[in-house]
């Protein structure tokens, strides 16, 4: 049965064979993965038989333990108190946090739910802690946001690639196999797996990749290294963004983020002499409270040099989630509707009214972010109920020991998931849903490519899907029905009317078309004799009415945490390649455990020395916010005045704990890769 | 309401201006500049006099909207009883807050046939305005001072093809700053570039296009750039009857000695700084910036780094006053290398940097500013530091234990294993293991494992696995 690998956006393409009644899985020779898959990849099968899958309702009892209950139970508990907070302080009462590894489906229909069958403008989801800077600098610049507007393929061909804040050879290894022919120039904190690949690593202290890429224009402008001709055919705000670039001189960049003057001009120049390049950010660059400036001036250097919208080059990011892009286009995201809609748009909400046969005026308008709305849960003005589909804000969110506290102020939390997540052991509620291999539906993933997952297992009985799930709430909520399709691919259908005429347009993509093995990257409108799909977007023009892409003034900001006084480190928070997002699911499949069990924390020999610990000891890294404790790695390559924790560990490994919830003003993301720490020695009970 | 007047319109009143409109305010803000051009950025001028940058390419960013600014405007007193200048062409303004930011004005030497008319002559240009910067004429160039300025000139004139000659008064250039080693580095440097170096000269006569040197000979200099330092500007805060020390006195708000008026920039003196650049410039229109908008913030001296820009060029001055750790271990870093041409001279305090030269060694430079800039302690191993070298990640043979492919977590021994059982190409070792699988970046070395165990000597035929793992660790590839 082909499907794709239920982790990353990369979405590898796997096929899955029964064999003495268990699944295994095989890699496909997708275009993506070239055959190839990562550990995490390869064991996927084992999450479907996880012994402590959820298989029944539970509902929280007096004493507080939770206990098994049935269907009707669960859903009648969570329908009726729904009603009464409504009833009591207003539909904004009640909130939704989605996922992106939720399908297309999924997170379309959970969209719709929110805002018909409960009313609330609270809906939002946790890419808003992915890319969602990334998201809000390609709209800026480009008129639309499609993590890569190329083919990962097209990568292979290139002569230079430049990763900023991407470490690709851990988090999607398979996308390695593009880049092996590729000069790679990485930019990264810590000499990562993907930097030691690098022909040239720019290490930058944490939180200022901002004035690195301000310089490198800096150096492109001045040097004569610019595609002038392209400049003036194709973008627009030049001069105002080469103003501020120029006030970014090399030496003054080199005092800001400590990359060599050298290095800068040589990485400009690799670039520049490249006949094929690109430029891709990852979370590195984009989680920071001024990530929606730093991927700017990433595109600014990007458009300097000539590369977005020409065939062989360009700038991309590379999108983390499972489906973080279809997950961001359908309307589970606070102040969008299907189609990459806005909804404070009155044609968006006229359209979008229509299909779902409810009056314009009846949608609300657009909601609180991601961290604010967890922020305010329980409090005052904020949800008194949060409805948790496909995320793990107990272990993901920033400054998590705040965020359990809030939730815990919930009168009403209700999780669906397949495991029992961190998340879902803190639930009135836990609803047991189906997972990747047991269900139909699509995912979009990181190069805008519309893909099929497909059901190769029965689910465990109980188990009932997402879809149902919203169904069966919304009918005991008073929606008619037929609203709430269970069926995929009536949802899909639904989806694809509802996109129509959007950013995202998925109305000429059929699970007819993906089935016969079609290509398909949106915007794909339904035309007669059917669109092809838009592989490459830009190549003629940029979407903005003008068709060209502008370049954003931004100008770089310290962190909002700056090290120093009695926290003299920065902590920078990542992922290991054997754990995908808060590990719920590989934390449970055994060779994962075994390759990565327990938190750690990487710092250099010095920092080590200082704080009296040696490689494999316990520290207590602690910030403003909280204390995590993890395993000592003593790494040579680190920069002293840094530490790094990766962020998939529960309880007090949680890499969160430290984490600073300062947002970017226009993203709304957290300041997830820099704060002020210190360490010490850990002598309490492992 | 708060009404802003800025005198000046260099680095310091351009940030000043912005940050005061970042931090949101709104009231009125007048700024008042002398020249005709809107802000520009005097980090610049070089690239410009050498033609590598129009004029226009180094304007500043355009002011934030609500920003009255004034071009040509002379300010010709401050009266301080009614809080108002007034300007040359009878214009005045009211202020509640007046910021100084006059900056400086290039020092002009002492050297007959210099001044002409009770200005300067036609031939000679002081580097501190764009305006002295366009339109340079032909022939050769002599740069009369060999300080930072003055080397990164030569420098950048020299790369744009013309005759350059640097005469300076001190043994090697930038003395102020390097010391002998990093200088006579430096002055190797100019002189391969082809700048004509004329070290411990003094001029005594400009005449005809010729700067003639005390010891008679003559310096051919169409042009005479001057190049000798800056002086506050101050006439006006001195007749306004402002204290005066070698700048305007400031305490740590950036006040004068009348709390409605403030100085920022090289105008200012706060204790004994003075001087000190755009980087100084800017910290004190942020913080000026931050007080005036209800902020607590008081202005903290800025270590000093002097950085020359030029982009052949990786030489960096550190010196910090007062060090913050008054006592501890004092040492001294020194590492000389005259052939490579590199050196680095640190001066140590517990731990810490306190002054420091380095010339010649890039990577160096970058991290030793980084830890001065934030007083951190050196690293243990003093010498990576200064060579910036990486430290050893795993090259050569791998040990049983390592792991050859980290996306599955195949170590070697497992590789050896099932080379033993059969598999005996990546293909069939991918098959068995699932190394090479992933990222495919250890394909060469899994092609490496199955030549090595493929050359050497046939063995017993492969019974137990224990033991060919045992066999395995053995082979020395």
């Amino acid at each position: 049965m082909p499907t794709h690998c239920p982790y990353c956006a990369l979405q590898c393409g796997t096929r899955l064979a029964l064999r003495d009644g268990a699944v295994r899985v095989e890699a496909d020779d997708f275009p993506v993965n070239l055959g190839g898959l990562c550990r995490k990849g390869w064991t996927a099968a084992e999450v479907l038989t996880v012994p402590d899958r959820l298989r029944r309702p539970r509902i929280r009892a007096a004493g507080g333990r939770q206990v098994d209950t049935d269907w009707d139970t669960a859903l009648d508990t969570v329908a009726s108190r729904l009603r009464a907070i409504r009833r009591t302080h207003g539909a904004d009462a009640v909130a939704v946090l989605g996922g992106g590894g939720l399908t297309n489906e999924k997170a379309y229909l959970l969209g719709k739910f929110a805002r018909v069958a409960l009313g609330t403008s609270q809906i939002d989801y946790n890419g808003r802690f992915c890319m969602s800077s990334a998201a809000a600098a390609g709209n800026a610049a480009f008129g639309v946001d499609r993590g890569l507007p190329f083919p990962v393929t097209d990568l292979g061909r290139a002569d230079v690639v430049m990763l900023a804040g991407a470490n690709v050879a851990e988090t999607m290894p398979p996308l390695m196999r593009h880049l092996a022919t590729p000069k790679l120039i990485v930019i990264d904190p810590r000499r990562s797996r993907t930097a030691e690949r690098a022909a040239l690593h720019l290490q930058p202290r944490p939180g200022t990749d901002l004035a690195l890429a301000l310089g490198l224009a800096h150096i492109a402008i001045v040097d004569d290294l610019t595609d002038r001709a392209y400049l003036r055919a194709r973008t627009a705000g030049y001069e105002q963004f080469a103003k501020r670039a120029l006030t970014w001189w090399p030496e003054r960049v080199e005092r800001v983020t400590g990359v060599p003057v050298r290095d800068q001009r040589a990485a400009v120049r690799m670039m520049r002499a490249a006949t094929r390049a690109y430029l891709l950010t990852g979370r590195g660059a984009e989680q920071h409270s001024k990530g929606v400036d730093t991927v700017a001036a990433f595109i600014n250097l990007a458009l300097l040099l000539g590369l977005p919208g020409r065939e062989g080059s360009g700038y991309g990011c590379l999108t983390g989630q499972g489906n973080g892009q279809g997950g961001r286009e359908h309307g589970q995201k606070a102040d969008q509707l299907p189609g990459y809609r806005m909804i404070t748009d009155p044609r968006a909400r006229e359209h979008v009214a229509g299909v779902w046969g409810v009056p314009p005026e009846a949608l609300p308008g657009p909601g609180r972010g991601a961290y604010e709305l967890l922020d305010a849960l329980g409090t005052e003005s904020g949800p008194r109920a949060l409805l948790v589909f496909g995320t793990n804000p107990a272990v993901s969110a920033p400054r998590a020991g705040h965020v359990a506290d809030r939730l815990a102020a919930l009168d009403l939390l209700v999780v669906a998931d397949f495991v029992p997540s961190e998340t879902a052991t803190l639930a009135h509620v836990v609803l047991p849903v189906t997972q990747w291999a047991e269900e139909e539906g699509t995912m979009t993933n990181l190069e805008g490519r519309v893909l099929r997952r497909r059901r190769a297992v029965a689910p465990p009985p109980g188990v009932r899907s997402d879809l149902r799930v919203l169904h069966d709430l919304a009918v005991r909520l008073g929606e008619p029905p037929e609203r709430y399709p269970t069926d995929p691919r009536d949802v899909f259908d639904e989806l694809r009317r509802a996109s129509r005429g959007g950013r995202a347009d998925y109305s000429g993509i059929s699970y007819e078309r993906l089935d016969a093995g079609e290509a398909l990257h949106w915007p794909c409108p339904e035309t007669p004799g059917g669109h092809p799909g838009t592989p490459r977007l830009f190549l003629d023009r940029f979407t903005h009415p003008d068709g060209r892409a502008r370049f954003v003034d931004v100008d770089h900001r310290p962190p909002a945490e700056e090290a120093g006084g009695d926290r003299p480190l920065y902590a920078t928070t990542g992922r290991v390649l054997g754990h995908y997002q808060s590990g719920a699911q590989t934390r449970r499949v055994a060779e994962l455990r075994r390759s990565d069990p327990e938190p750690f924390v990487e710092m250099h020999p010095d920092t080590a020395a200082g704080a009296g610990l040696a490689d494999g000891d316990w520290a207590r890294v602690s910030s403003a916010r909280g204390t995590a404790v993890a395993r000592v790695r003593v790494v040579p390559t680190l920069r002293a005045d840094t530490v790094f924790l990766p962020f998939h560990f529960p309880g007090a490994g949680r890499a969160n704990l430290l984490t600073n919830p300062a947002l970017d003003p226009v993203s709304g993301m957290p300041e997830f890769k820099v704060c002020a720490v210190r360490v010490r020695a850990y002598r309490g009970p492992t | 309401m708060t009404r802003v007047v800025v005198v000046g319109a260099g680095p310091a009143a351009h940030r000043f201006v912005e940050c005061l409109h970042r931090r949101g305010h709104r009231d009125p803000v007048v700024m008042l500049g002398a020249e005709r051009r809107p802000p520009y950025n005097r980090m610049l001028l070089a690239s410009v006099l050498a033609g590598a940058l129009p004029a226009e390419a180094v304007t500043l960013p355009d002011l934030p909207a609500g920003v009255e600014a004034y071009r040509s405007a002379t300010v010709t007193s401050i009266d301080r009883a009614t809080r108002t200048v007034h300007l040359d062409d009878g214009r005045r303004f009211r202020y509640d807050a007046l910021v100084l930011a006059t900056g400086a004005r290039a020092v002009v030497p002492r050297v007959p046939g210099i001044r002409w008319r009770g200005g300067l002559s036609p031939q000679v240009r002081p580097l501190r305005t764009l305006d002295s910067c366009v339109a340079l004429g032909p022939g050769p160039v002599c740069v009369l001072g060999g300080g930072v300025l003055g080397v990164e000139a030569a420098l950048a004139l020299r790369r744009a093809g013309h005759r350059v000659t640097l005469v300076h008064r001190h043994p090697y250039p930038v003395n102020r700053h390097l010391d002998a080693a990093a200088g006579t580095l430096l002055a190797r440097h100019l002189a391969d570039r082809g700048v004509d170096v004329r070290l411990e000269r003094e001029a005594v006569r400009y005449d005809e296009g010729l700067l003639v040197l005390r010891d008679g000979e003559t310096v051919a200099a169409n042009t005479l750039l001057l190049c000798a330092g800056a002086r506050p500007r101050v006439e006006l805060a001195r007749a306004a009857g402002l204290a005066v020390a070698g700048g305007i006195v400031v305490d740590d708000r950036l006040r004068t000695d009348d709390p409605h008026v403030y100085a920022i920039g090289d105008c200012a003196r706060y204790g004994r700084e003075s001087g000190g650049g755009v980087a100084r410039a800017w910290a004190q229109a942020e913080t000026l910036a931050a007080l005036l908008t209800g902020g607590r913030r008081r202005y903290e001296p800025v270590p000093a780094v002097v950085r020359l820009r030029d982009p052949e060029l990786s030489v960096v001055a550190l010196d910090r006053p007062r060090p913050r750790a008054a006592d501890g271990r004092a040492e001294t870093v020194t590492f000389t290398d005259p052939a490579g041409r590199r050196h680095a001279a640190l001066e140590v305090l517990a731990g810490r940097i306190v002054r420091g030269v380095l010339y010649g060694l890039p990577q160096a430079t970058a991290a030793a500013t980084q830890l001065f800039d934030r007083d951190l302690p050196l690293p243990a191993d003093r010498l990576a530091l200064l060579l910036g070298t990486p430290p050893r990640t795993g090259t050569g043979d791998l040990p049983d234990d390592a792991v050859v492919c980290f996306c599955n977590t195949v170590t070697r021994a497992g590789i050896v294993a099932a080379w033993r059982r059969g598999c005996r190409d990546r293909a069939a070792l991918g098959e068995a293991t699932r190394a090479g699988t992933g990222c495919g970046t250890c394909v060469a070395e899994v092609d490496r494992i199955c030549e090595r165990l493929g050359a050497e000597p046939a063995r017993g035929p492969a019974t137990e696995t224990g033991r060919l793992l045992a066999v395995g660790s053995g082979v020395t590839p």
